[in-house]
């Protein structure tokens, strides 16, 4: 009985003993393995954005120009010649969408376009950085902080003053411009600014522009400023045409809510107003009616110059009072000078109102009524 | 003394390891030293010569030639700050002190000068990564300017708590820290010790650091006991500092020549 129990014994022992060989390295394996899942997960997610390599940008770009070619070929256009504005309209003919959002229908640009600028390793093959601020962790902001510290000992120096002579002032160049927001100035530097660290900024900047004779540090001012357009650039004037006799006029059209007008505005007249064939006197008994029509010619004291055609349809009378005001004044525009149109800018004769009828909403009584509230 | 030996150990260590291999275990990525192999043994000699011909000379750079007592009292380098505001551990620094101001014994300060400037030429003679540290913001931009005339690199801003602790993951894996840090002055904008100090000690970079009469000059490898206030002692240590790390390079480069010319048989010396 010993024997068989022994042998039993002997080969449990030796089943138990590879048993455990094979659990241990199973459980080391699965120990491995659960390991390594969990230090994966933390990984992700601090891992931050995905980093494209320059390698891969480089492969899309030889893609994108291969695609292009490809896209010529298909419209039946010279490859050679292929513009991205070429390629905007080949696109959008082959793939029509009717999303609203210009951002959400399919594009094809460049790479340098589409994936964000990422900086490449910043030091050489000896390991050392190219940048001198490399330490500081913000190397582009504080570069730019250490030329804008050069630029304000440059003329606060007491040994500039010869050189502060030849220099005048003159920032007309700054007039029609904005500093950089924080997000533009991080596009540019191509590194995340703090909101304290732009405020210093700004602040400095502001200080250098302060400082006497600082027009030969225009260019880096300039370097960190946004262009604004100017209105009157935008404006369209409408075309001075003279008919048979050699009179003057011009058309224009204006809207308010629903109403729409056109209107003719002839010179040498004695300021008669026909509306739709009739008369303004009998078209608009209401006096607010006519003071709106007659507020452009009020304004740039033009009163009884000119003669008013115009055509009228939909809206209210307040509305259509509204729409010939604004026809009106963008016809004037074609018989006054730049500075009388800037003042009717600035007048608000040139701005077609934006408010139209708020639509109702389910659950409320109006568009912003509410229902009766009770309590129980 | 011991640290100074130490620092020297661990530098030569550090200089003489190659770019570490990396190797995947389990999905994690580990990095080790390699040990160093020889390109070509006569190349290895050559680079061996250069490297070791400045430790035969203890003024090998010749830097005690570049300034006197006279230009560091003309410079406002021995005013210390007034009596209230003495470190303990800077007493045996001290001269004495005259109406409640102390001022610091300029003969020391020539000799840790000396060994200061000593110590950065070897430095940047063997190509190392020198860091230029200072949180006075009078003095940020011409720290920043000399750091640039020499090549070398600085840090006058607010420093970030990670820079040197956590730098793989501030700069990117792979990065190469400073191989000596130089701080123009010890201490940061609320008056006290530069946290640079105890991380670079942390890390065994070695440091030099101007240390006034309120500063700590225990965790500093070279102290060099002087004045951080006044711009003329700013200038000046600018000033020397940034003509011992030239003329290191240029010496390093003319030696390069020199045994180019001597062996030309051996290939391009690549610069450790």
């Amino acid at each position: 009985t010993a024997l068989p129990c022994n042998s039993y014994e002997c080969s449990l022992s030796k089943c138990i003993k590879n048993n455990s060989i094979a659990l241990s390295a199973v459980s080391a394996s699965l120990r491995d393995i659960c390991v390594s899942c969990a230090l994966h997960r933390k990984n992700l997610a601090a891992a931050g954005p995905e980093k494209f390599t320059v390698e891969f940008i480089q492969k899309q770009a030889e893609e994108f120009n291969i695609g292009k070619r490809h896209l010529a070929n298909m419209m039946g256009e010279d490859p050679e010649s292929f513009t991205q504005e070429d390629i905007d309209r080949s696109i959008a003919y082959l793939f029509p969408s009717g999303l609203f959002d210009k951002k959400a229908r399919p594009l094809m640009k460049h790479p340098e376009e589409i994936f964000p600028k990422q900086r490449a390793i910043q030091w050489g093959a000896d390991r050392r950085p190219f940048h001198f601020l490399f330490y500081t962790g913000k190397q582009m902001y504080y570069s730019v902080m250490h030329c804008q510290k050069m630029s304000h000992q440059k003329h606060t120096s007491p040994f500039q003053y010869s050189l502060r002579m030849l220099t005048r002032v003159s920032i007309s160049s700054l007039g029609t411009s904005r500093w950089f927001t924080k997000e533009e100035l991080e596009a540019l530097l191509v590194e995340t600014i703090s909101t304290h660290d732009y405020n210093h900024f700004i602040q400095l900047m502001e200080r250098l522009l302060s400082l006497p004779y600082c027009a030969t540090e225009v260019e880096f001012v300039l370097r960190y400023r946004r262009q604004l357009e100017a209105p009157s650039a935008k404006r369209i004037v409408p075309l001075l045409q003279r008919d048979e006799w050699g009179v003057a006029f011009s058309t224009s059209d204006g809207c308010r809510k629903t109403s729409n007008c056109s209107v003719v505005l002839r010179e040498c007249g004695s300021g008669c107003i026909t509306i739709n064939g009739q008369n303004y006197l009998h078209y608009f008994p209401t006096l607010q009616d006519r003071e709106q029509l007659m507020f452009p010619f009020q304004f740039t004291g033009m009163l009884g110059r000119f003669d008013l055609e115009c055509t009228v349809s939909g809206g209210g009378r307040s509305s259509q009072a509204g729409a010939l005001r604004l026809a009106t004044s963008r016809a004037l525009l074609s018989f006054l000078s730049e500075r009388e149109a800037e003042n009717m800018r600035q007048a608000g004769l040139l701005t077609p109102d934006p408010r139209v009828r708020e639509r109702k909403k389910p659950g409320q009584e109006g568009a912003r009524r509410k229902f009766t509230w009770n309590k129980r | 003394m011991a640290t100074r030996a130490l620092a020297k150990g661990f530098l030569g260590l550090r200089l003489s390891r190659v770019v570490p291999i990396r190797f995947f275990c389990g999905g994690h990525q580990y990095a080790t030293a390699a040990p160093v192999h020889s390109a070509q043994p006569e190349n290895d000699i050559v680079t061996e010569k250069i490297l070791n011909e400045p430790l035969e000379n203890p003024d090998f750079f010749r830097v005690s030639e570049l300034f006197s007592l006279k230009d560091l009292f003309d410079a406002r380098v021995h005013l210390g700050h007034k009596k209230g505001c003495r470190h303990r551990l800077m007493e045996p620094y001290l001269y004495g002190c005259r109406l409640d101001q102390d001022i610091i014994d300029l003969d020391q300060t020539v000799e840790h000068l000396q060994q200061a400037l000593n110590f950065t030429a070897h430095i940047a003679y063997r190509g190392g990564i020198i860091l230029f540290v200072s949180r006075r913001r009078q003095f940020s931009h011409l720290v920043e300017c000399t750091a640039k005339d020499c090549g070398e690199y600085a840090h006058a801003r607010y420093w970030q708590g990670g820079l040197l602790t956590n730098a793989p993951v501030q700069y990117g894996p792979g990065v190469r820290l400073p191989d000596l840090i130089i701080f123009l002055s010890t201490l940061n904008n609320v008056f006290q010790q530069h946290v640079g100090i105890r991380d670079a000690a942390k890390l065994n970079i070695p440091t030099v650091g101007v240390v006034d009469s309120n500063c700590n000059p225990s965790l500093v490898t070279y102290p060099v006991p002087g004045n951080d206030d006044t711009p003329a002692a700013m200038e000046l240590y600018c000033r020397l500092f940034k003509m011992t790390i030239n003329r290191a390079k240029d010496k390093r480069r003319r030696m390069e020549r020199i045994y180019s010319l001597l062996a030309p048989s051996t290939k391009h010396i690549m610069a450790i």
